[in-house]
């Protein structure tokens, strides 16, 4: 039975509890998600200056949170953009993980010790091209088994998760390797105008893609894959070229992940920052990400992570073990996706009642 | 007009034969290049690795069919055998009553996860996701990740419930676990095939919006299918302890993918309503004799690569057909 | 605690002085808005009742009120069988007998016909085995009154939907359904399925139980139905036997003004041929069709569902492949291997699932208009600024006359009418040549379907090539310079409105 706008046969799992949020996301001004992120920013600045006073507020804080931040905002960029397109990249981890470890393999078996100047930045750079190879090879894999073989993301990247790892553990029968060259480290350690060079990457990437995302036709294809594939595909978009480019971007962003990750920890192995997975949801879904596809600013992910890493280093620097953290992350993903619910009941009513005003009129 | 062939029914029994025919194959590959892996030894040895994976499998199992997922189990499982270790330990707690614990609080966590993601209204993995690092990360932060190794003895003692020795030597034994994972299995089989509540959770998986508008109750339903897993997950934590005579608070970190996987190799969809036991015997008993061939061959580093092709292979095979079927019945009108 | 059995209870035909269902000054608000008001109606037992309406006429919130979904406002009565009741709720009006067989029938494909029918059993207590045999009974029974066989042990995810349809009828029968509600009953029906159908609900007026049916399609209101209510704004509008209705009465009654029909005056054989078909052909959906359409021309095509319609459209588009013949494009060849090539070439196609196919609900208007032509709205940079797209989409809102308050809200805000020119603005923006429309007005209220017909003449008018898929032979008689008719695959006949009549042409179509 009908009403103004007829929803014919939803079979999909996602519309039973959904579709009430579609609305609700589709009306919520991104601006008024953005204002709330600013406003818990502060918030949370003035909390941790409270709690500990003279060592919060400080330069070196910041610095450290900007040390601290790369890496996790590349992999949030990864898990985002696949989040957007009604996906998920469950393999971002293992991807970064494998990339580095190839990456590292080079740089410490193949490389001979005694290289410098140009020889040296040559191998560099053989290195990161066959990290961006894997990556990229990780990345079309994913993406055609998605698009052409019609698989759910969650499998598929579940599949290529246990695969990249079970490669990486075969390789290295769990051992770590460290010792990289110099000018690899200098990209995390090293600042420009105090910033890190890590940071700057992050920032220029973030940008990128967010540009990405709402000026190129590609970007603006990913969103509305995640919102409707069907009636995408038949206005005219490749949809499975677009699938396969997701994939293949949140493996190269992956492939970034892993260089800033062998800068800052001098090491790769297979089962390093494996709990990051729960935070880039976390980020995602706090910057306004929709889980079910389809929206998504970088703006907004960009916020929530800098409200992340802040929680983070205040954690950080109240001794809470790393367990503790991560335990206390989940129970943030739990309360920010309980005040979401909330905003979005509140939200829905309001619409009820304007939509049944213009019923009357209509 | 065409008219839909058989597509759901025939990939289904194609599904469970395909994985017979597999195990066939790779079991004779195996018997091939290891004399020792076709023996009764080796068999029961085998079954009895995997019965705390087929017992948490068998959970996964109704948990997918009711169009859901859920990878916390490993972390609920980790911390339910924790926490009965503690009672049987530090004040003696007898045998039903640690059990019971176990079990009781597996399913408290599981309905945990049902009120979550129903209020929350979030897809299940991601709240998933959520629970699993709160339980394992305040477990880790409590205990220190020390374990348990001074369990008593009837927890430890291996039962043996029947043995048997071959004329060539070859032993065979009915072990506690593997009785506990029988009765698992043919106590959800029945549940699923033969009680109402197991055939409206296949409803529901199969079109929960229709589920809803005949009377079935989403939250109950929510709360039966996670809380069943939970009580699985204690169980399972219950066996693993016995069989490692330890409670080891990270041992089953990380096995959430292999439980899966299984599950979905044995016929599960995330999209729900599909689904055997059956399917689910094979899928563990594929990826246990791809583990222990791989042993046996001495190239167990192997497994994680085998597991993930194998995965993608029948993800992909799957996937494929089922699309290629949903693209010959589009049009449906005129 | 063992539930027993429901029993299937088989009536008599009661004497036609007490309804089965009656409503007395049955109104409703939401907030301020009235939806329905001061309605009284009743249903005999037995009865074949068709209610029709507009979008926003209230028929959906009179059905959720005799569902028990939703309550009416106080002073409103519901009488069941001489019973009175202030509101209903939904376990007490299937109790009561009430069911609704709502448009996706709200069957579950990966259980059996078996289950599906006597799904009652195995509601209740979670504890509790089912009982195979007692559901048995109840099906057997159930299929035995309505003379249909179906296979108990088929996965209903692998039947047709006509069998679907008869499994539905049957779930409502075994749990005692005394009025069955069908929302659209005939729309995936062919013609032979149609006939079953109606054998079907004559069998179910033998066996006392009513059944209310929405529908648009007059053809076969006329023939399943006894009587008709319309409802228009809220309030009934009138209630009356079926023989006094014809299409134009009923278009006054729904929309309460005269809207006039004329004939086109012309055809256009002489323009240049725009996209033609020669002995097209996809073994199991159409046979050696050949046709030419031509520029500035309205091309109607009807036809029975099973026709092949939509099939050949979507073989017109690239969706799929010819296995024989051509396609030919201003004369020369056409080679298509996907709806890109078939866009590339100037060909549009506008699907009859509006929601599913047609629009990307939760996106804004000027991301749905956009999203065909985003290449052509980059600037120099190589991206595409945000005020090109909403100034696309601010050009098409005020060329179609589309109701809306801003740009960036989102398509499933607006009515169906409206949400029908976005979807059109979109295919309109990649400026085709040949635009294929199919089923077009469906679920469109009558005045916005006025709407959409002018814009159709304007296009055909600025020499747009445009093929009209319909199923409603008003829409094609009164729209079309010319109407093909295709029954099982193949091009039956061609006609010119006007030359016939419309009587005759309809018998054509249904003979």
């Amino acid at each position: 039975m009908t009403d103004e706008a007829p929803l014919t046969i939803m079979c999909s799992r996602r519309a039973l509890h959904a579709s009430l949020d579609r609305l609700v996301a589709a009306l919520r001004a991104s601006g008024s998600n953005l204002v709330g992120l600013l406003l818990l920013l502060g918030g949370l600045t003035v909390f941790f200056a409270m709690l500990l006073p003279g060592t919060f507020l400080r330069v070196a804080t910041l610095q450290a949170m900007m040390f601290q931040l790369p890496e996790l905002g590349l992999l949030s960029l990864a898990m985002a953009i696949p989040l957007i397109s009604g996906g998920l990249n469950l393999a971002i981890i293992a991807t970064a993980n494998q990339a580095a470890l190839l990456m590292a393999w080079i740089l410490t078996t193949q490389m001979p010790h005694e290289a410098s100047g140009g020889l040296l930045a040559l191998w560099i750079a053989t290195a990161l091209a066959a990290g961006f190879l894997l990556c990229f090879a990780i990345g079309i894999l994913s993406g055609v088994m998605v698009a052409v073989m019609g698989v759910h993301p969650i499998l598929v990247t579940l599949g290529t998760q246990t695969l990249v790892g079970g490669i990486s553990i075969w390789l290295t029968h769990g051992r770590t390797l460290s010792g990289f060259p110099e000018p690899l480290l200098r990209v995390s350690n090293e600042t420009f105008f105090g910033i890190p060079i890590s940071f700057i990457v992050l920032a220029a990437v973030a940008v990128v893609v967010q540009v990405l995302l709402t000026r190129t036709p590609l970007g603006i294809r990913i969103h509305m894959i995640g919102s409707n594939l069907e009636a995408t595909r038949f206005a005219g978009v490749d949809t499975r070229r677009v699938q396969i480019w997701v994939y293949v971007l949140s493996s190269l962003l992956c492939w970034l992940a892993a260089i800033i990750m062998m800068a800052r920890f001098n090491s790769a192995g297979a089962n390093i920052a494996q709990s990051y997975l729960l935070i880039t949801i976390l980020a995602a879904i706090l910057g306004g990400i929709d889980p079910y596809g389809g929206f998504g600013r970088i703006d907004g992910l960009v916020l929530s992570l800098a409200i992340l890493q802040m929680i983070s280093s205040g954690f950080n620097l109240l001794g809470f073990s790393e367990h503790l953290t991560l335990a206390l992350w989940g129970v943030t993903l739990l309360a920010v996706m309980s005040v979401k619910r909330l905003a979005a009941t509140i939200q829905v009513s309001r619409f009820r009642s304007s939509r049944d005003q213009r019923k009357h009129h209509a | 007009m065409r008219r839909c062939t058989n597509p759901i029914a025939f990939l289904f029994r194609r599904t469970e034969t395909a994985l017979a025919a597999v195990i066939i194959v790779v079991s004779a590959v195996f018997s091939l290049a290891s004399p020792y892996f076709l023996t009764l030894s080796n068999a029961t040895d085998l079954i009895e690795a995997n019965s705390v994976t087929t017992i948490l499998a068998a959970g996964v199992f109704v948990v997918l069919v009711s169009g859901g997922i859920d990878i916390s189990f490993a972390a609920v499982a980790s911390v339910t055998q924790y926490v009965a270790a503690l009672m049987a330990t530090r004040y003696d707690w007898p045998v039903l009553p640690t059990v019971g614990l176990a079990c009781a609080l597996g399913v408290t966590l599981g309905i945990i996860n049902a009120l979550l993601t129903y209020y929350l209204r979030v897809v299940s993995i991601i709240v998933t996701i959520a629970t699993s690092s709160i339980y394992y990360a305040t477990l880790i932060y409590v205990t220190g990740g020390t374990e348990i190794y001074n369990l008593p003895d009837w927890w430890t003692n291996r039962i043996i419930f029947f043995q048997t020795k071959t004329a060539s030597g070859d032993v065979a034994r009915i072990t506690l676990p593997m009785l506990i994972m029988v009765a698992v299995v043919l106590m959800t089989h029945l549940l699923m095939t033969r009680t109402r509540a197991g055939r409206q959770i296949y409803a529901f998986g199969g079109n929960p919006e229709a589920a809803s508008r005949i009377g079935i109750k989403i939250l109950p339903l929510q709360m039966h299918v996670y809380g069943y897993l939970g009580f699985l997950a204690g169980l399972a934590g219950f066996v693993q302890a016995h069989r490692v005579h330890q409670a080891v608070p990270t041992a089953m970190f990380g096995t959430e993918l292999n439980v899966v996987a299984v599950a979905i190799l044995g016929g599960a969809s995330l999209v729900g309503g599909v689904g055997s036991m059956g399917g689910v015997i094979l899928g563990v008993l594929l990826l246990a004799i791809l583990q222990n061939g791989l042993n046996l061959l001495g190239v167990s580093y192997f497994f994680g690569v085998v597991v993930g092709l194998t995965i993608l292979i029948s993800i992909s095979v799957t996937g494929y057909a089922e699309q290629r079927i949903s693209l010959r019945r589009r049009p449906e009108t005129s | 605690m063992r539930r027993s059995p429901p029993v299937l209870k088989l009536n008599t035909l009661r004497p036609s002085s007490t309804p089965f269902l009656g409503l007395e000054n049955i109104g409703k608000r939401f907030g301020g808005t009235i939806a329905l008001e001061g309605i009284d109606w009743s249903v005999q037992a037995g009865e074949v009742h068709c209610l029709v309406g507009e979008n926003g006429s209230g028929k959906s919130t009179l059905i959720k009120i005799i569902a028990g979904v939703l309550a009416p406002e106080k002073g409103g009565r519901i009488i069941v069988e001489g019973l009175v009741h202030d509101h209903l709720d939904p376990p007490l009006a299937k109790k009561l007998g009430i069911q609704v067989i709502y448009q996706d029938l709200s069957l579950f494909p990966n259980l059996s016909v078996l289950e599906n029918i006597a799904i009652d059993h195995e509601l209740g207590a979670p504890t509790g085995l089912i009982d195979k045999k007692a559901m048995l009974v109840s099906a057997e029974t159930v299929l035995a009154s309505l003379d249909a066989h179906l296979p108990l042990g088929v996965r209903v995810g692998q039947l047709s939907v006509a069998q679907r349809q008869i499994v539905a009828i049957c779930r409502g029968l075994a749990s005692n359904a005394r009025l069955l509600f069908m929302d659209e009953p005939t729309s995936s029906l062919t013609r032979h399925e149609v006939e079953l159908l109606l054998a079907v609900v004559r069998r179910l007026k033998k066996l006392g139980v009513a059944v209310v049916f929405v529908s648009h399609r007059l053809e076969e209101v006329v023939e399943l139905a006894e009587r008709i209510t319309v409802l228009r704004d809220g309030r009934k509008v009138a209630t009356l036997p079926v023989s006094e209705v014809n299409d134009q009465r009923l278009a006054e009654l729904m929309t309460g003004s005269r809207f006039e029909n004329s004939v086109p005056a012309h055809h256009l054989k002489d323009r240049p041929p725009a996209l033609a078909a020669r002995r097209a052909t996809r073994s199991g959906e159409f046979i050696d069709v050949t046709f030419t359409l031509h520029a500035g021309e309205v091309l109607g095509l009807t036809g029975l569902l099973g026709a092949g319609r939509t099939e050949l459209a979507l073989a017109l588009f690239g969706m799929s492949m010819l296995e024989r013949g051509e396609l030919l494009f201003d004369g020369a060849p056409l080679r298509l291997r996907s709806n890109r090539d078939a866009i590339a070439a100037g060909i549009a196609y506008v699907p009859e699932d509006r929601l599913r196919l047609g629009l990307n609900l939760r996106q804004s208007i000027a991301d749905n208009v956009s999203i065909g032509v985003l290449d052509r709205l980059l600037d120099r940079t190589g991206l595409v600024p945000p005020g090109r797209r909403s100034g696309l989409a601010r050009e098409w809102v005020s060329r179609l006359g589309i109701i809306a308050a801003n740009v960036a809200a989102a398509v499933q805000t607006l009515s169906g009418g409206n949400q029908q020119r976005v979807v059109l603005a979109k295919w309109l923006a990649t400026k085709p040549k040949v635009l294929i429309l199919d089923s077009p007005t469906v679920g469109v209220d009558i005045r916005n379907k006025h709407g959409i017909y002018e814009v159709i003449r304007k296009l055909a008018k600025d020499g747009v090539a445009i093929l009209l898929i319909s199923d409603e032979i008003p829409e094609v008689f009164f729209n079309c310079d010319r109407v093909l008719h295709m029954r099982e695959g193949h091009l039956a006949g061609e006609f010119i409105p006007g030359e016939p009549s419309e009587e005759a042409l309809t018998e054509a179509v249904f003979a």
